[in-house]
C-alpha cells in the first residue's frame, strides 16, 4: 500500500520514455500483402502450366534426339570375369570383344562411356579414402585419410593412395569399325574428357625433372598393375596424377549405377561426321572384376544435346507438372464459376 | 556481565562448529554462565557488538562470523570463468546433445563429418553464450566496483572519530554516520538522527521504486538522543533476527549493560540502497552487511517461464527424436543388410586401418550412431536460438508500441519476462484485481454520514463530473466554481477557484495531440509541483464541501465561539470528532507546497488570534460534558433520512432545503475565518499518504477547515475551523493491517486531557466492535442503535454506488485502563518471538467498545476505457474473473459499471460458511444453469443464491454471473468442492470473488489453471496481487498507485488497464501467430532438409555419406535460410492491428492454438516429407545413369531445396515489406555468391570432400537451371493449391479479416459491421430461445417460494432475522452481521420476486444512486443540479426497471 509517483524535479528535462513513432517501431511499415484472388490464381496456374508444357515438350524432343548404344559386356566376357575372380591371376592378360551394328550412323560428337552398375563409389568410407593434397602434388610421401591404402607394411607410401585410387577402373576398351572384313580402329581421344579445372587446378604431379623420379620412393596401389607414372606412357601430359582416366575415376559418382566418360570419337577421316552405319566391335582388355559385388559393366556410345543426356525424365516431369497445373486451373475456374452464382466467393 | 555472556555465546557457537575436545575443558565454565539464556541460538538470531573501544574484543571475534560489506554479484572470476561457464552451459540439454554428437564424431568408426567441423556449431553456441555472460559479468563487476569503493563515514575507535572508508570495508558492528542525500551502505540500525524527534527520512526508490518519503525512527527509548551521539559510550549488545529477505519485517532488541532490553523493529532499520532525505545527519550501527542486507537478499534475477507454445514444441521435439530414432534405425538395419549381402568384400567396402572388416551387426550399430550425427539437424537446436532472437524482437516491438505508452507516468510497457510473449495470444482466463486495476485508485472523497445523517456532497460529485469532461470551457467552469462555495466566503472561494482552475486550464493546453493519438493528460501529474507528492492529484485535493455539512460545521464552530450551549451540541461534538478523526487517524506526512519535500514537523509559531487557549479549554470541557449527557434530538432539517426506511431514495424534497440560505450567524463565523486567513499559516499543505484513501480523507477534512498542519511521531497538530491550532500527543499508533482491517491512533486531547482512541476501518469490522448500548439510558441506547442502523444503511448505499466505505469511531479511555494497556503494549513491542501476534492482540484489545462517529464513502473511479476493454476481451472469448478484497456490493457495482456483468445477466451469489449448504447451493445452481442451457429457456432462481438481476424477456440468451465471497471460497477449497465450483463457473460469463485474501486469489488462479488446463493471466497493481500474479501463466502488473511490488512480480507491466486490449488482442495475437508459424516452419525446414540426406542413404548403401559439402550444409541453416523466418517471426502481420482490435473474435485463433497444434504439426511433417521427396527424387531421376558426381548432385539438390524452402516461406508470408523482400533476395544471392566463391577458391581446404568448381560448372548446364525451376514448383504446388482452395471454401475468420484488410477504409468499416453482426448472430443462434412463457415463469417463481426446494432456501426467503430449519448464520453469515436494513437490498429482491409484484413498482425500487436528501445550493445552481439528479436517478433506476418489468 505504498505509493509511487514519478519524481520530476522542475527544470530538469528528463528524456521522455515515449517510444519513437516510427513506422518500424509501430509496425506500420508499408507492406504489400499478397492476397490470392481469382485473377492471380488462375493466371498463375495457366501461365505456369503453359510454360511447363512447352519446356517439357522441348526437353522430350531433345532427349529423343540423343542416340545411344549401350552394351553390357560383363556377360560377354564371362571367361575373363571368371579368370579375374581368382586374384592370383592378376597379371594374366584377358581380352574379349563385343559386337554391335549401327543401322544408321551417329552424327556429331560421339562420346564413349564405361558404365558400372552396383559399384558404390559413394560409400562413405570409400569416398573419404583419398588425399587431395597428394593429388595436388603436395606431401606426396605422407598421404592422409587413405588408411588402409596409405602405406605398405614396410612403410612405402602408395601413390596415389586411398581406396578410390586403388580400385580404379582399368579395363581398356577399343572400338573397331568393321568395314569390308577389315577392322578399322576408330580414333579415340584420351584427353579433353575431364573438367578443365580438374586437370589444371585440382591435380598436379609432384615437381621433378621426370615423372618416375617424382614418384620415387612411392609404390603403386595394390590393385594396380602399373605404377602411376606409366598410366599413359605415350603422352607425358596425360600421365601420373594428370591421367584423365584417373582424374575421371577420382571424381566420385553420385549413384551406384553410373557412367564415366572414357573416350571421345575423334572426328577424322570417315568418322568426321560421327560414326557411320555398320558393324563395330569393342575390344576389351578385361582387368576390372565386378562379380564380387554382383556388378555389371557397360560400354556406352552416346551423343550429347543441350539438355544433357538421353534421360527423358526432366521433360516428362515438365509435361506432367504443366498438365497438372493447367488441369487445376480449369478445376478452379469451374469452382469459381459455380460459386460466383452464390456470390460468396472472394467477396469483394 | 553482559559482556561475558556474549563472548561466551560466541565461543559457544564456535565450539559447535569445531567440536574439539581440548577447547571443551577451557570453555566449560563459560558455558555455565550461558545457562541462564540457553535459548539464544546463533542460527536463529544474530548478535551484533558495537565497534568501539570498549567492546572491540567481542566485536573482533564476532566480526569474523559475519560477512563484510563487499558485494560481489559477479558469477565468475578471471580464473573460474571458463570452467564454471562451461559447466553451466552444459546444463542445457541442447548443448549436451551437441556435445554428445561431437564426442560421437571422434570415434573413427562412426565419424560422419570432420571432427573439427562438427564441433563448430557447439563452439559457436558456447562462444556466443560465453561472450554474452562475460560481458554481463564484466558490467556487474564494474558496477560492484563502483559500489564497493563508494565512500562512507565510519567510526574509528583509535581516532575516536568518523573517518572515510570504502563501502566494502564496512563491517557488522561499525558505526556509520550518514549525511543528507547519502545512500545507505548497509542495513543499519538507526541510533541517532539530527532531527530532534529522532526521525530520519528515507527514499526507497532504489529498492521498490517508491518515491514518497518513509520515516525511520531512532530506536525507541534509546537514551542518547538529545545529546550528540557518542559511539564510544555505546555499550549495548544488539540481538536481532538472522538475515532474511523480508523488506517489511525486522525485529530485535538491544540489551543494555544493566540487562534491560529495548525492542526495535523495521521502523528503526535503514535499508541498504535507500537514500537519506531531509535529515542532516544520522548515525547507526551496521546490522547486516554486504550480501546479507535485505536489499541484496531481495535481489533475484529475471524470471524464466516456459510458454505454452514452447511446451507444445518440446513435445514435438520428442516426436522428432522419435523420428530421428526411426530414421537411424532404418539406416542401421539397411546398412547391416547391405553389408551382409556381399559374400566377398567389394572394393568399395573399405576395411579399417588394420585391414579388418566389420561384421554386419557391428557395422549396423556403428551406422546407427553415424546416422545420428548425420541427421542431427532433425532436432532443431537452432530453433531455440531463433526463438530467443524472435522473442527479443517481439519484446522490442511491444515495448516500443506507442499505444501502450502512458504519457502521464511517462512509462511505456515494460516486458520483464522475455520469453512468454506468445502466451499473450492464448489467454483464456483473466483474473483481475479491482482496485487500482479496473479503477484508478485515485480516491476521491464523495460522501459521508455523521451520526446517522447523510451528507451527499452533491457539489463534489458535480466537480468530479467536470473533471471527467476536460472540454469544459472556462466560462462554464467559472460559473460552476462560483456556486460551489457559499457566497459568504468569497475570499476562500477565490483561493479554491484558483486552485482548481489552474490544473484544469493546464490540462487543456497540455492535452497531447501526437500522431493522431489523442491522449488526455491527467491533471495532477503535469503539475510538477504537485506530482512530487504521493496521492495528491487535484481530484483528491479539492473536495468541495457539502454546503449543508459545511454550514453545520460552522454552526458548531460558532457555538463554540459563542460559548453558548445549544441543542445541537451533540451533533457538533460528533462533527468535530468526526473531522478530527479524519485528520488525525492516519499516517499522513505533511509538507508545504513551497518546500514539498520538507516535512512540516513543527507547528508554526502562530497563535490563533482572538481566542485564548483558556477559552478553548473551557469550550472543550463543556463540549465533553455535553457529549456525555447528551440527549438525542433530531433537528427537523437533519432527519430527512429518518422518516422513511430508504433514505437513499429520498431524492425528493431536496429543493426545499436547497433554498435554505446559509448565512446563519455568518457574521461571527466570518470573524473566525478572517482570523484564520489573515494568519501567516502556509497556504497550501501537501500530504503524503501511504494509501490514497488516507490522503482523500485528510483533504476532505481540510475542506471542512480541519487542516492537518503537522505530524511527528509524538504529536499531531490540527487547525480547527476557528483557526485555533490543537496539538495532540500521539500515544500510540496502531497501524493498518489486512487482518484487522482498521487502524487506530491513541491521542491525548490537549484540552480535555482525555485519552481518545480514534479508529478508522472497514465497516464490517468496525461495526462489530461498537459499544453495545447496554447503558441504563434507554434513550441513548435507542439513539445509538438508530445511528448504527442508519449508518449501516448509508454504508450499503455507498457500497452499491461502488464507493469504498470506511467507518470512523472513537473511544475514550480512562487513565488506568490506558496505563494497563500501555504496559501490555510495551511488553509486546519488546518481545522478539511471536511479537506480531502479541501486537495484534494488544491492538484488538484496545479497539473495542467504540462509539460510532460516522462513515465515509470514497469513490474509486473506473479507469477510462475499462468497459470497452472488458467487452472486447470478452468478445475475444476470454473469461474474466474479478478477485478483490473489497466488499461484495462494491465489487458487484463496479462489475456492472465496467460491463463485466450485464443488466440482462442472471447473477448468482453464494455466501455461505457451511460446507453442506455450499455444496447443495452449487449443485442447485449448476442444475439450473445446465437446465437453462438444455431447454434454452432461462429464468429460474434458487434462493440463498440470490439473483440480483435477470434477463429481459426479449433478450434471447441470458448469461450467468457468479459472485462468491472469501468465506465461501474457503469452504470450496477445504470441502473439496472445487470441481463443482469450476463446473459452475464454466457456464458463467464472469465470476466475482469478493472479500478474498491474497492467498485465496492465488489459490483460485492455481485451481483454474491446473484443473481446467487453461492459459491464465493475472493483472493487479498492489502487493496483495503479487501471489496471484505469480500463480498465473502470465502476470501483468499495473504500475499505478500502489507501489512496485506487483510490477516487480509481473511479466509485463502496463500503466493502464485499457492497454491490456491492445497487448492481448494485437500483440498477443501477432506474437502467437508469428512464433507458432515460425516454429512450424522451422520443423518443416529441418525435416525437409535432413530428409534429403536420408533419402540419399538408400543410394549409398546406408553408409552415411553426404552428397552436400559440409560447409554448405552448415551455412544452409546458419545463414542462407535463417534470416527470413526470423524476420517473419518478428514482423509478420497476417491481420492488421486495426482489424484485430475491431474484431476481437480473431483472438480465438490463438486461444484455440489453431496455428500450432498436433494436427498442423503432422500436416507440416507430411508436407516436409513430400517436399523432400520431390527435392531429392526429381534431380535423382534426372541425373540417374549419367556421369554426375556426388557433389554436383548434392549441389543441385542443395540449391533446389534452398529455393523450395525460401519459396515456402514466401508463400507463408502475409506481409511483404521492403525488409522481407531484401532478406529474401539476399538469402538467395548470398547462397549463390558464397557457393561460387567457395567453390572457386577452395581446392583442398576441406579434404575428402572437394567441391571445387562445381557451382560454376553447374551454372553452365541448362539441366541445372531447368531443375531449379521445376522442382520447387512441383514441391510447392500442393500447398499452393490447398491454400487457394481454402481461400475459396474455407470461411475462417482470419481469412475474412485478411480480405478486409485489403479493402479501402470506408468499405472495410461496413464489412466489419456486417461481419460482427454475423458473428453475433451465429454465436447467439444456438442458444436463442423464444420469449419465455409467462405462466411458466410465474410458476417457477412460486416454485421458488415453496419450501420443498431446500430448507436453506426457505430460510433465506423468509426474511431477515427469523430462521427456519437452519440457523441463519449458516445460511448467510453476512446477513447476520449486518442488521436487517443493511441487507435490505438483496432481501427486497427476494421479496419482490416471491410475490411477483406489480411491474410498475419497478422504477421506485431497486438500484439508484444515493441521492442527496438536501441540497443547499444557491440560485442558478439548484436547477442544474436537480436536473442532473433526475438524470442520475432515471439512469440508475433504469437498470433495475428493466428487470423489474420482466416480473
Amino acid at each position: 500500500m505504498k505509493s509511487k509517483t514519478s519524481f520530476l524535479p522542475q527544470g530538469e528535462a528528463r528524456p521522455s520514455r515515449c517510444p519513437d513513432n516510427t513506422a518500424f517501431k509501430q509496425q506500420r511499415l508499408p507492406a504489400w500483402k499478397p492476397r490470392l484472388n481469382i485473377a492471380t490464381v488462375l493466371s498463375s496456374f495457366f501461365l505456369s502450366g503453359a510454360f511447363c508444357l512447352s519446356v517439357g515438350v522441348c526437353l522430350i524432343l531433345s532427349a529423343n534426339s540423343v542416340r545411344e548404344i549401350q552394351i553390357d559386356y560383363s556377360a560377354q566376357c564371362s571367361e575373363c570375369s571368371k579368370l579375374r575372380e581368382n586374384s592370383s591371376n592378376w597379371n594374366k592378360e584377358c581380352t574379349c570383344s563385343a559386337n554391335f551394328t549401327l543401322e544408321e550412323g551417329i552424327p556429331g560428337d560421339v562420346f564413349m562411356y564405361y558404365g558400372l552398375q552396383n559399384f558404390y563409389q559413394n560409400h562413405r568410407r570409400f569416398m573419404m579414402s583419398r588425399s587431395d593434397a597428394q593429388l595436388l602434388g603436395q606431401n606426396a610421401k605422407i598421404p592422409k585419410n587413405c588408411a588402409p591404402f596409405a602405406t605398405y607394411r614396410n612403410g612405402t607410401p602408395m601413390a596415389p593412395c586411398g581406396a578410390i585410387a586403388n580400385s580404379m577402373f582399368n579395363d581398356t576398351i577399343e572400338l573397331f569399325y568393321n568395314s569390308n572384313s577389315s577392322a578399322i580402329p576408330v580414333p579415340l581421344l584420351k584427353t579433353g574428357n575431364c573438367w578443365w579445372t580438374d586437370k589444371n587446378v585440382k591435380f598436379r604431379n609432384p615437381e621433378s625433372y621426370n615423372l618416375s623420379s617424382a614418384f620415387a620412393g612411392t609404390a603403386r596401389p595394390p590393385y594396380w598393375q602399373k605404377p602411376v607414372y606409366s598410366l599413359d606412357e605415350e603422352d607425358e601430359r596425360n600421365n601420373g596424377y594428370l591421367n584423365e582416366d584417373f582424374i575421371i575415376w577420382m571424381r566420385v559418382s553420385a549413384f551406384p549405377m553410373f557412367r564415366n566418360l572414357y573416350r571421345r570419337v575423334r572426328r577424322v577421316r570417315q568418322f568426321a561426321d560421327g560414326l557411320p552405319a555398320g558393324n563395330y566391335t569393342f575390344s576389351i582388355s578385361y582387368n576390372f572384376p565386378v562379380t564380387k559385388f554382383k556388378g555389371r559393366k557397360h560400354v556406352i556410345l552416346s551423343t550429347v544435346v543441350w539438355s544433357g543426356g538421353s534421360s527423358p525424365f526432366l521433360g516428362i516431369a515438365y509435361v506432367v507438372t504443366g498438365s497438372a497445373a493447367t488441369l487445376t486451373g480449369f478445376v478452379i475456374t469451374a469452382i469459381h464459376l459455380k460459386l460466383r452464382k452464390k456470390k460468396t466467393y472472394f467477396q469483394k | 556481565m553482559a559482556l561475558s555472556v556474549d563472548s561466551a555465546l560466541y565461543r559457544w557457537r564456535r565450539l559447535g562448529t569445531e567440536s574439539s575436545s581440548q577447547t571443551l575443558s577451557e570453555s566449560t565454565p563459560l558455558l555455565f554462565s550461558v545457562k541462564d539464556k540457553p535459548k539464544l541460538n546463533l542460527n536463529k538470531c544474530r548478535i551484533v557488538f558495537p565497534d568501539n573501544g570498549r567492546r572491540w574484543k567481542d566485536r573482533k571475534q564476532a566480526s569474523t562470523l559475519y560477512p563484510g560489506n563487499k558485494i560481489q554479484t559477479t558469477k565468475y572470476t578471471w580464473l573460474t570463468f571458463f570452467p564454471k561457464n562451461l559447466f553451466e552451459q552444459f546444463h542445457r540439454l541442447g548443448n549436451l546433445y551437441f556435445l554428445f554428437l561431437v564426442v560421437l564424431n571422434w570415434f573413427p568408426q562412426v565419424k560422419a563429418f570432420h571432427r573439427e567441423i562438427t564441433m563448430l556449431p557447439l563452439i559457436v553456441v558456447l562462444l556466443a553464450s560465453m561472450i554474452k555472460d562475460a560481458v554481463e559479468d564484466y558490467k556487474k563487476y564494474h558496477f560492484d566496483k563502483t559500489i564497493n569503493f563508494s565512500k562512507t563515514r565510519v567510526y574509528d575507535k583509535e581516532e575516536h572519530a568518523y573517518v572515510e572508508k570504502c563501502w566494502k570495508d564496512v563491517r557488522v558492528g561499525d558505526f556509520v554516520q550518514l549525511q543528507c542525500n547519502e545512500t545507505i551502505p548497509a542495513d543499519i540500525l538507526l541510533l541517532y538522527s539530527s532531527d530532534q524527534n529522532g526521525i530520519c527520512h528515507l527514499e526507497t526508490a532504489n529498492l521498490d521504486g517508491e518515491t514518497n518519503l518513509k520515516q525511520r525512527q531512532v530506536v525507541l527509548g534509546f537514551s542518547s538522543q538529545n545529546s550528540l551521539f557518542e559511539p564510544e559510550f555505546f555499550q549495548n549488545t544488539i540481538v536481532c533476527e538472522v538475515p532474511n529477505n523480508d523488506l517489511n519485517k525486522f525485529k530485535g532488541y538491544m540489551e543494555q549493560p544493566n540487562h534491560e532490553r529495548i525492542g526495535f523493529n523495521i521502523e528503526s532499520l535503514l535499508l541498504r540502497g535507500c537514500t537519506i532525505r531531509n535529515t542532516e545527519a544520522a548515525v547507526g550501527i551496521v546490522i547486516y552487511a554486504g550480501h546479507e542486507t535485505k536489499a541484496m537478499l531481495n535481489n533475484n534475477g529475471p524470471r524464466y517461464k516456459r510458454s505454452k507454445l514452447e511446451r507444445r514444441m518440446n513435445m514435438d521435439i520428442f516426436l522428432c527424436v522419435g523420428l530421428l530414432f526411426v530414421m537411424c534405425l532404418v539406416g542401421a538395419v539397411g546398412h547391416g543388410i547391405w553389408t551382409g549381402n556381399f559374400s566377398e568384400h567389394p572394393p568399395y567396402d573399405v576395411p579399417d586401418e588394420n585391414g579388418n572388416f566389420l561384421s554386419p551387426v557391428l557395422a549396423g550399430f556403428y551406422m546407427f550412431l553415424t546416422m545420428i550425427i548425420l541427421l542431427q539437424v532433425l532436432i532443431p537446436i537452432s530453433l531455440y536460438v531463433s526463438i530467443e532472437l524472435v522473442k527479443l524482437g517481439q519484446v522490442f516491438l511491444i515495448h516500443n508500441d506507442i499505444d501502450l505508452y502512458d504519457e502521464e507516468a511517462d512509462l511505456p510497457i515494460q516486458c520483464r519476462a522475455l520469453n512468454i510473449t506468445e502466451d499473450l495470444g492464448q489467454i483464456q482466463y483473466i483474473f483481475s484485481d479491482k482496485t487500482g486495476t479496473l479503477t484508478e485508485n485515485k480516491m476521491v472523497f464523495r460522501r459521508c454520514t455523521i451520526n446517522g445523517i447523510e451528507f451527499s456532497h452533491q457539489e463534489n460529485a458535480k466537480r468530479l463530473e467536470t473533471h471527467k469532461e476536460l472540454d469544459l470551457d472556462d466560462e462554464e467552469f467559472a460559473k460552476l466554481q462560483s456556486f460551489t462555495l457559499p457566497p459568504m466566503n468569497t475570499e476562500r472561494a477565490a483561493t479554491y477557484k484558483q486552485r482548481t482552475m489552474r490544473p484544469l486550464r493546464r490540462s487543456q493546453s497540455a492535452r497531447a495531440h501526437f500522431q493522431g493519438h489523442t491522449r488526455n493528460r491527467s491533471l495532477g501529474r503535469c503539475d510538477s509541483n504537485r506530482s512530487q507528492v504521493a496521492f495528491s492529484s487535484t481530484i483528491e485535493k479539492d473536495v468541495t464541501p457539502d454546503s449543508r455539512l459545511l454550514r453545520r460545521v460552522r454552526e458548531a464552530a460558532l457555538q463554540i465561539g459563542n460559548l453558548s450551549s445549544s441543542i445541537h451540541t451533540n451533533i457538533s461534538t460528533s462533527l468535530t470528532d468526526f473531522f478530527l478523526a479524519l485528520a488525525i487517524c492516519n499516517t499522513v506526512l505533511v509538507s508545504t507546497a513551497t518546500k514539498p519535500r520538507q516535512r512540516v514537523t513543527v507547528p508554526p509559531p502562530i497563535k490563533p488570534s482572538g481566542i485564548t487557549l483558556e477559552k478553548i479549554h473551557q469550550i472543550f470541557q463543556r463540549l465533553k460534558l455535553a457529549s456525555l449527557s447528551q440527549s438525542f434530538s433530531s433537528s427537523q432539517c437533519m432527519d430527512c433520512c429518518d422518516n422513511d426506511d430508504d433514505c437513499c431514495a429520498s431524492g425528493r424534497g431536496d429543493e426545499v432545503q436547497g433554498k435554505d440560505s446559509t448565512d446563519i450567524g455568518s457574521a461571527s463565523l466570518d470573524e473566525v475565518f478572517k482570523s484564520v486567513t489573515s494568519s501567516s499559516l502556509p497556504a497550501d499543505f501537501c500530504y503524503e499518504a501511504e494509501s490514497p484513501d488516507e490522503a482523500a480523507l485528510v483533504y476532505a477534512a481540510q475542506a471542512y477547515s480541519f487542516t492537518l498542519v503537522s505530524r511527528t511521531p509524538e504529536q499531531v497538530t490540527v487547525r480547527l475551523p476557528q483557526g485555533m491550532l490543537l496539538t495532540f500527543d500521539i500515544l500510540y499508533t496502531l497501524g493498518f493491517d489486512s487482518v484487522r482491517k482498521r487502524m487506530s491512533v491513541v491521542v491525548r486531547h490537549p484540552l480535555t486531557k482525555e485519552i481518545v482512541v480514534y479508529t478508522k476501518g472497514a465497516d464490517s469490522v468496525v461495526m462489530d466492535l461498537l459499544e453495545d448500548s447496554t447503558r441504563a439510558d434507554i434513550n441513548a441506547e435507542k439513539r445509538t442503535k438508530r445511528i448504527k442502523e442508519k449508518t449501516q444503511k448509508h454504508l450499503d448505499c455507498y457500497a452499491r454506488d461502488g464507493l469504498r466505505t470506511l467507518c470512523i469511531a472513537k473511544k475514550v479511555l480512562n487513565e488506568d485502563d490506558f496505563q494497563k494497556w500501555a504496559n501490555f503494549r510495551r511488553e509486546a513491542e519488546a518481545a522478539i518471538d511471536n511479537r506480531d501476534e502479541l501486537l495484534m492482540e494488544t491492538a484488538q484489545h484496545l479497539e473495542t467498545k467504540l462509539t460510532l462517529l460516522g462513515a465515509t464513502g470514497i469513490e474509486d473511479r473506473l479507469q477510462d476505457g475499462v468497459p470497452d476493454t472488458i467487452e472486447a476481451l470478452r468478445e475475444a472469448g476470454i473469461q474474466i474473473w474479478v478477485l478483490t478484497g473489497d466488499k461484495q456490493e462494491t465489487a458487484v457495482n463496479i462489475a456492472y459499471s465496467c460491463k463485466l456483468l450485464n443488466q440482462r445477466d442472471t447473477v448468482f451469489t453464494i455466501n455461505t460458511e457451511n460446507k453442506e449448504t455450499c455444496e447443495s447451493l452449487l449443485d442447485l445452481t449448476l442444475e439450473e444453469v445446465r437446465k437453462n442451457y438444455e431447454i434454452k429457456k432461462p429464468r429460474r432462481k434458487i434462493f440463498g443464491i440470490i439473483p440480483t438481476s435477470f434477463s429481459a424477456a426479449e433478450v434471447p440468451s441470458p448469461e450467468f454471473g457468479l459472485v462468491v465471497d472469501g468465506r465461501t471460497l474457503n469452504i470450496i477449497f477445504q470441502g473439496g468442492l472445487e470441481t463443482k465450483f469450476l463446473a459452475l463457473t464454466k457456464h458463467c460469463r464472469s465470476v466475482l470473488c469478493c472479500r478474498s485474501t491474497p492467498l485465496q486469489k492465488s489459490m483460485v488462479v492455481k485451481l483454474v489453471r491446473r484443473q481446467l488446463q487453461v492459459m491464465t493471466l493475472s493483472i493487479g497493481d498492489g502487493a496483495n496481487d503479487v501471489s496471484m500474479i505469480q500463480a498465473a501463466d502470465v502476470g501483468i502488473g499495473i504500475s499505478g498507485q500502489e507501489g512496485m511490488q506487483a510490477v516487480m512480480a509481473s511479466d509485463f507491466a502496463i500503466s493502464r488497464f485499457k492497454h491490456l486490449k491492445k497487448l492481448l488482442l494485437v500483440h498477443g495475437h501477432w506474437c502467437y501467430a508469428r512464433l507458432a508459424k515460425m516454429v512450424i516452419y522451422f520443423f518443416y525446414k529441418n525435416v525437409s532438409y535432413v530428409n534429403l540426406l536420408f533419402w540419399y542413404q538408400f543410394f549409398c548403401g546406408f553408409s552415411g555419406s553426404t552428397m552436400i559439402d559440409y560447409w554448405q550444409m552448415i551455412f544452409f541453416n546458419l545463414f542462407f535460410t535463417s534470416m527470413p523466418p526470423l524476420l517473419f517471426g518478428v514482423l509478420d502481420r497476417h491481420v492488421s492491428a486495426e482489424t484485430l482490435l475491431v474484431l476481437p473474435e480473431l483472438y480465438k485463433n490463438g486461444q484455440n492454438s489453431e496455428i500450432y497444434k498436433l494436427s498442423t504439426f503432422i500436416i507440416t511433417m507430411l508436407d516436409a516429407f513430400y517436399q523432400s521427396l520431390i527435392c531429392f527424387f526429381v534431380p535423382y531421376l534426372t541425373y540417374r545413369d549419367s556421369d554426375i558426381d556426388v557433389f554436383s548432385f548434392g549441389n543441385s539438390i542443395n540449391t533446389i531445396s534452398l529455393l523450395t524452402i525460401l519459396l515456402h516461406q514466401a508463400l507463408e508470408m502475409k506481409t511483404w515489406t521492403l525488409f522481407h523482400l531484401v532478406t529474401m533476395v539476399c538469402s538467395v544471392l548470398f547462397y549463390l555468391i558464397f557457393s561460387l566463391i567457395y567453390n572457386a577458391v577452395c581446392v583442398v581446404c576441406n579434404p575428402p570432400t572437394n567441391p571445387h568448381w562445381i557451382m560454376e560448372k553447374q551454372f553452365s548446364e541448362p539441366t541445372f537451371w531447368l531443375l531449379c525451376l521445376i522442382t520447387p514448383l512441383i514441391a510447392l504446388l500442393p500447398r499452393f493449391v490447398i491454400s487457394v482452395l481454402r481461400g475459396t471454401f474455407g470461411a475462417s475468420l482470419i481469412l475474412k479479416a485478411q480480405r478486409l484488410d485489403k479493402l479501402p477504409k470506408e468499405k472495410r468499416d461496413l464489412e466489419i459491421q456486417k461481419l460482427r453482426s454475423t458473428i453475433l448472430t451465429t454465436s447467439v443462434a444456438p442458444v436463442a430461445s423464444p420469449a419465455p412463457n409467462e405462466d411458466l415463469y410465474q410458476n417457477m417463481s412460486h416454485l421458488c417460494v415453496s419450501p420443498f426446494l431446500h430448507p436453506v432456501a426457505t430460510a433465506a426467503v423468509s426474511g431477515d432475522t427469523e430462521s427456519q430449519g437452519l440457523p441463519i448464520s449458516e445460511v448467510n453469515p453476512l446477513r447476520k452481521q449486518i442488521p436487517e436494513e443493511g441487507y435490505h437490498f438483496f432481501n427486497r429482491w427476494a421479496e419482490e420476486e416471491s410475490t411477483a409484484t406489480d411491474p410498475s413498482a419497478g422504477p421506485f425500487f431497486g438500484h439508484y444512486p444515493v441521492v442527496p436528501s438536501r441540497v443547499t445550493t444557491p440560485g442558478q445552481n439548484s436547477g442544474k443540479l436537480t436536473k442532473d439528479n433526475a438524470n442520475n436517478f432515471s439512469h440508475g433506476s433504469h437498470r433495475r426497471s428493466v428487470s423489474a418489468v420482466t416480473l
